[in-house]
């Protein structure tokens, strides 16, 4: 974590212990939502609890909608955000895959729902603990996809989230991922700002301003006095330049994640590479690896080890999966000779994980490529420790050596 | 209006014990109204949508949108009426108007209604009430949108939920629903050799909203258009949610002449095959059209008045299928005596 913010010009912040549910729920709380719809489902249920709190306490102004099924929850946080409300919802693992449907309607509908997601593995066999499983099922839904490596993350980024998701030239949903139980339900230290400070750095809700049928310019919003007909019937004729824009909001992205995280970084002295990537120890690299989420800190620490034995290992983090960041990585990776991605779900019957297929794509159009190889890991919560990573790093020497790649996709601490 | 009708009026409204305590809304009476001055009134629904010729369900949405009494955001789920209202880059809708998907418009509404109240609060919208209609079919309330209506409506949301009840899922193609009643013909329940149509019963779905136990539930039919506005306009006045049922006649599904709908719709009630009324706070009264049927027993026609002519059940005249509407005529008397049970107190 980079300090850019000059000590002096801080603003004051309060050290808190918070597992990482609560810092999003009181991330969400300082954003001074209007709506929170949301269906309790573990790991996230803290999420939704602490905010039941702060109702029955009244000390927010948010309508809470404890809705019957995960399916409603993202149906009346779609509604809501389109009548013009600032948006929150959290769900995890079968929660999300029963919004899968809707998930889509609320990008389409370009409504800016910041949902928290507490990732979990994916039935069956049921299984309550942390993989990516779900929301990277979900990766090609429209929304903007970003994951945390901490409790602070997970805080930092819910307000960031908002402060990216609406503004108008995006307009879209936003997912922040957190390691289920890793990052979900494990205090930290979290350094918090005021509620003033927050509630000014997000800004109110700025609706685009569209064209509508009468071919005047309103607030793009359910409004008695500028009725609009949205989410209508659309044909061939039409549909096509509805989802291109939507790609077209998804770049605007890029740059905004970038924007957003320097304005924070200004602000708190926090900053997360460059709010796309996270680097450690990339510059002088020979060998590196990619990760997404909460094993960045277990693998700093292994890197920190192998840089004492005099290996040059290096890491990425992936904080935003989407949009996919490729000159970031284009850029950063192209003097890595042998490079591991590590993925916590499966793309099954695909070679290698989701992250893997994305890097490996991303880094095609270098001319020297580095070797590419992937690692499927901690699937169902299965733990992963450094003892176990060291394997990756000893793989990608030896693919180093000898310029041989054996075997593309490795399931690592695998019992059978 | 003079000021005895005027009394009147108010005292026929407090008799309903609602209470009315919103900030004043333009108010609508449709039963003080007359068909001329419901012409008059601007259309909200408007044509050149793409409905076939004698939807039932098109006339009711008119005659809806003509009962409001002020500013109204209307969210409706898939289905004919959805599609043939919203072709971009046309629309039908003078009101603000949200279609997400199937089975989830009673979730809809529900963010609709928080939303205006978080930002009525918080003095971020300038109407001081925004009344919010949730529109669906048969297929949308009695199957896959069950849920997410028996929750909102379970949380208290207030808005009402307007079912137009075709009985099919006639957006594509005539399909079987919960709603569609007894031996009637659809392409998943086609009358063949062994089978005659439906062998299942329509789903008891106003007894289902009514054990949520919620202020306004009723029942309607656009031949009786007056009685039908009158209850949208009650259903709007309640602080809370309130359901509407409208049995709407559909052409192309039941097979029938498409100048028949309102009779269809007249008969409907006249053989109390689908009798109206409405339960303010749980206590139901039969509404004057089905009251008759209940004090002058003889006037109510037989069940096979209501089924000839629809295409839907033409295979049940033939001589091996007569049983099936004897069963028909056996179920509606029975569905009836209930009902003048459950209406006893008030059938006097």
């Amino acid at each position: 974590m980079a300090q850019i913010g000059k000590e002096e010009t801080l603003i004051k912040q309060e050290l808190l212990a918070l597992n990482g549910d609560e810092a999003v729920a009181l991330a969400a709380k300082q954003s001074d939502v209007d709506v929170v719809a949301a269906y309790p489902i573990t790991p996230q249920t803290i999420i939704v609890e602490k905010f039941s709190e702060y109702v029955a306490n009244g000390e927010v102004q948010t309508e809470f909608v404890c809705t019957e099924s995960e399916h409603s929850a993202i149906s009346a946080s779609l509604a809501a955000s389109v009548t013009g409300a600032r948006v929150f919802t959290a769900s995890a693992s079968a929660g999300l895959a029963l919004m899968h449907e809707i998930l889509f309607v609320t990008s389409g509908s370009r409504a800016p729902v910041v949902m928290a997601i507490a990732n979990r593995a994916l039935s069956a066999p049921i299984n309550i603990h942390g993989d990516q499983s779900d929301s990277m099922a979900e990766r090609d839904s429209g929304w903007l996809h970003i994951y945390v490596e901490n409790a602070q993350e997970a805080y930092d980024s819910i307000i960031q989230a908002f402060k990216i998701a609406e503004d108008p030239t995006i307009s879209l949903p936003i997912m922040v991922c957190l390691d289920g139980f890793t990052i979900s339900h494990t205090l930290e230290n979290v350094n918090v700002l005021l509620d003033e400070i927050v509630k000014q750095f997000i800004g109110e809700r700025v609706l685009p301003m569209i064209i509508n049928h009468e071919g005047k310019t309103v607030p793009f919003k359910l409004d008695p006095d500028n009725p609009m007909t949205m989410g209508p019937n659309v044909s061939p004729v039409f549909y096509f330049e509805f989802k291109r824009q939507q790609e077209e909001a998804m770049k605007n992205a890029l740059k905004k994640i970038q924007e957003v995280n320097t304005q924070f970084a200004t602000l708190t002295g926090r900053s997360y590479g460059d709010g796309l990537v996270d680097t450690y120890k990339l510059d002088d690299a020979e060998l590196a690896v990619i990760v997404v989420g909460s094993t960045t800190g277990t693998l700093k620490v292994l890197i920190d080890e192998l840089r004492s034995e005099g290996i040059k290992v290096g890491l990425l983090r992936l904080r935003t999966f989407r949009p996919f960041p490729v000159e970031q990585l284009q850029k950063n990776l192209k003097h890595i000779k042998a490079l591991a991605v590590m993925d916590k779900s499966m793309s099954f019957g695909s070679l290698g994980g989701p992250v893997f297929t994305e890097v490996r794509n991303a880094l095609f159009d270098i001319k020297e490529h580095p070797f590419i190889i992937n690692y499927i890991f901690g699937l169902g919560g299965r733990d992963s420790n450094p003892l176990g990573l060291r394997k990756v790093f000893e793989d990608l020497q030896q693919i180093a050596k000898t310029g041989q790649v054996d075997t593309v996709v490795h399931y690592l601490g695998l019992k059978e | 209006m003079t000021t005895t009708q005027n009394e009147q009026s108010n005292r026929k409204n407090s008799s309903l014990k609602l209470e009315l305590s919103k900030p004043a809304m333009p108010k609508v009476e449709p039963y003080k109204q007359t068909a001329k001055d419901i012409a008059l009134k601007p259309d909200l629904f408007l044509s050149g949508h793409r409905a076939c010729a004698g939807c039932g369900p098109a006339t009711v949405l008119r005659l809806v949108t003509k009962a409001l009494r002020g500013p109204t955001i209307v969210t409706q789920a898939t289905g004919c009426m959805e599609i043939v209202c919203s072709i971009y880059p046309y629309t039908s809708w003078g009101l603000p108007w949200l279609h997400t998907a199937f089975e989830n418009v009673a979730a809809n509404a529900s963010g609709i209604e928080a939303a205006v109240k978080a930002l009525g609060k918080k003095g971020k919208i300038k109407q001081e009430h925004i009344d919010v209609i949730a529109i669906a079919g048969d297929g949308g309330t009695y199957d896959i949108g069950l849920q997410a209506l028996s929750g909102a409506i379970e949380r208290g949301h207030d808005f009402l939920f307007i079912l137009y009840d075709n009985e099919g899922y006639m957006n594509t193609g005539i399909q079987r629903s919960g709603g569609t009643p007894m031996g009637a013909s659809t392409t998943t329940t086609p009358a063949g050799k062994v089978l005659p149509g439906k062998m299942e019963k329509k789903k008891p779905l106003t007894e289902i909203i009514l054990a949520h136990d919620i202020e306004y539930v009723a029942t309607a039919t656009p031949y009786y258009w007056k009685d039908m506005m009158s209850k949208v306009q009650k259903g709007l006045e309640v602080e809370g949610s309130a359901f509407l049922h409208i049995f709407a006649p559909c052409p192309r599904g039941w097979r029938t002449d498409p100048s028949r709908s309102m009779s269809y719709s007249k008969l409907s009630v006249e053989t109390c095959v689908f009798p109206i009324w409405e339960a303010v706070n749980g206590k139901r009264v039969l509404s004057i059209p089905s009251k008759m049927y209940a004090l002058a027993p003889q006037k109510k026609k037989p069940v096979i008045d209501y089924l000839e002519g629809q295409g839907r059940f033409r295979h049940l005249f033939k001589p091996e299928n007569k049983h099936v509407i004897d069963q028909i005529q056996q179920a509606t008397d029975n569905h009836w005596q209930k009902l003048l049970k459950q209406c006893e107190t008030t059938i006097r």
